[in-house]
């Protein structure tokens, strides 16, 4: 057993950028999703029905469909419509866009829990528009959505350990291809697990700072 | 589609309903008695309890998956691959069901527990009549959210060689190269069993709301 870590550390190179690739996928995925999330907020806020209703379905659809599926409809059933990608971007295209959905959701719902007064205030003191969305409605919403973005962020990760059904070389791919070589499945992937561990207890970390901050400004 | 892809895609349906049955089905309760050796505060156990659904949590599913599918054999248990996407599945759910349960535990108020000790129920009894009927109610909405999750992450379980859903769209589209329409179906099938669970839950959350304000 020993032996087989010895291993597993030999090819620890090969961990440690999936590791990294799996961080890099992660992030890139949450912060392009909370973009595109927080320009559907609003469509979905919407007061025209036409548009509330496309979010709306969007989000409802995403929502109903596992995301292994999702990515093999990206990965595999796109290039017969003529959209040809390869597995990195079809991965990241499948994270972020599956993920907006879940992200739009958060933020309408903290959108919707938002105190009433700061917006009126707002109002009140002539901020409208962008300048009221970006000053007054923005700062509100990072900190009490935070928590749960913090926690997609988790999901996200584990997401993306999916994609090694695409070949993406993400961690458990790694862990994957350490186990085929050498046949040391629990070595191998025991170490994989420990490394996903770490790695949310990281986002935990900065979920936990970004609470407190919340608290000291209530 | 023939008649023999319509039978795959119902084979597979029937394979990922009874593996989500049977991951439940065993998540709820195991995930119950961790939640009740954590709040009862039992010494070390407590202890490797909270490690092991920290653990769990922050596992994908996938890796889990493959380290008991390809590691238990290595240390002399033969497992197939359907016992070890159940063994998966339940391990998964009951680290998350273990946190619901004690959410609902840590809230549940003191003064009924010793209002039981106080006209002699024993610890068992007090569990059974006052506990667990409350905490069921309370963690309702949650549970049934994660088991909309669970389902979610089976199309995974394909990966070790369970003919589920997936795994037919996944051989038909192999068969036929059209990938999508196959995949289609697939979404048509995962869909409703979800959004029924999603559901269920507004429901659930409505009604008890609503009886909370009557």
């Amino acid at each position: 057993m020993i032996h087989d870590f010895g291993i597993v550390w030999d090819q620890r190179g090969l961990l440690m950028s999936g590791l990294a690739n799996t961080a890099l996928l992660s992030v890139i995925a949450a912060v392009v999703s909370l973009l595109l999330g927080s320009a559907l907020t609003p469509a979905m806020m919407s007061r025209r029905r036409a548009v509330a209703g496309a979010a709306r379905a969007f989000v409802d659809a995403m929502r109903c469909i596992p995301f292994l599926l999702f990515a093999y409809i990206v990965y595999y059933g796109l290039p017969s419509l003529g959209i040809n990608f390869d597995n990195w971007s079809a991965g990241l295209a499948a994270l972020m866009l599956y993920n907006t959905a879940y992200m739009a959701e958060i933020l309408r719902g903290a959108w919707a829990a938002m105190p009433r007064e700061p917006i009126e205030a707002g109002t009140a003191f002539g901020f409208s528009g962008v300048r009221l969305f970006r000053r007054i409605v923005l700062p509100g919403l990072v900190l009490s959505a935070g928590p749960v973005v913090g926690n997609q962020l988790i999901q996200i990760i584990k997401d993306s350990a999916f994609l090694t059904i695409i070949a993406l070389p993400e961690l458990t791919h790694a862990a994957s291809s350490i186990q085929s070589r050498y046949y040391v499945p629990f070595a191998a992937f025991i170490t994989a697990v420990a490394l996903y561990w770490g790695l949310c207890l990281v986002v935990e970390g900065g979920v936990n700072v970004l609470r407190r901050l919340a608290d000291a400004r209530r | 589609m023939t008649p023999g892809d319509i039978s795959a895609f119902a084979q597979g349906a029937v394979v990922t309903v009874a593996l989500s049955v049977a991951g439940i089905l065993i998540g709820l309760p195991v995930g119950l008695g961790l939640a009740l050796i954590r709040w009862a505060r039992v010494p070390v156990i407590g202890r490797l309890v909270a490690l092991y659904v920290s653990i769990l949590r922050a596992t994908p599913l996938v890796t889990l998956l493959l380290l008991l599918f390809f590691a238990l054999p290595n240390v002399g248990v033969p497992i197939d691959p359907y016992s070890a996407a159940i063994l998966a599945l339940s391990m998964n759910t009951s680290a998350f069901n273990c946190e619901i349960w004690r959410a609902a535990l840590l809230a549940f108020p003191k003064d009924q527990l010793e209002a039981a000790m106080s006209v002699g129920m024993s610890a068992g009894l007090r569990f059974r009549r006052i506990v667990l009927p409350q905490i069921a109610r309370a963690s309702l909405p949650a549970l049934v959210n994660e088991m909309s999750l669970l389902i979610k992450v089976t199309p995974v379980l394909a990966v070790v060689g369970v003919v589920d859903i997936t795994r037919a769209a996944v051989r038909i589209g192999a068969e036929t190269y059209e990938p999508l329409p196959p995949f289609l179906v697939a979404v048509a099938l995962y869909a409703p069993i979800i959004y029924g669970l999603v559901s269920l839950q507004r429901f659930i959350e409505r009604r008890q709301a609503a009886a909370e304000a009557a």
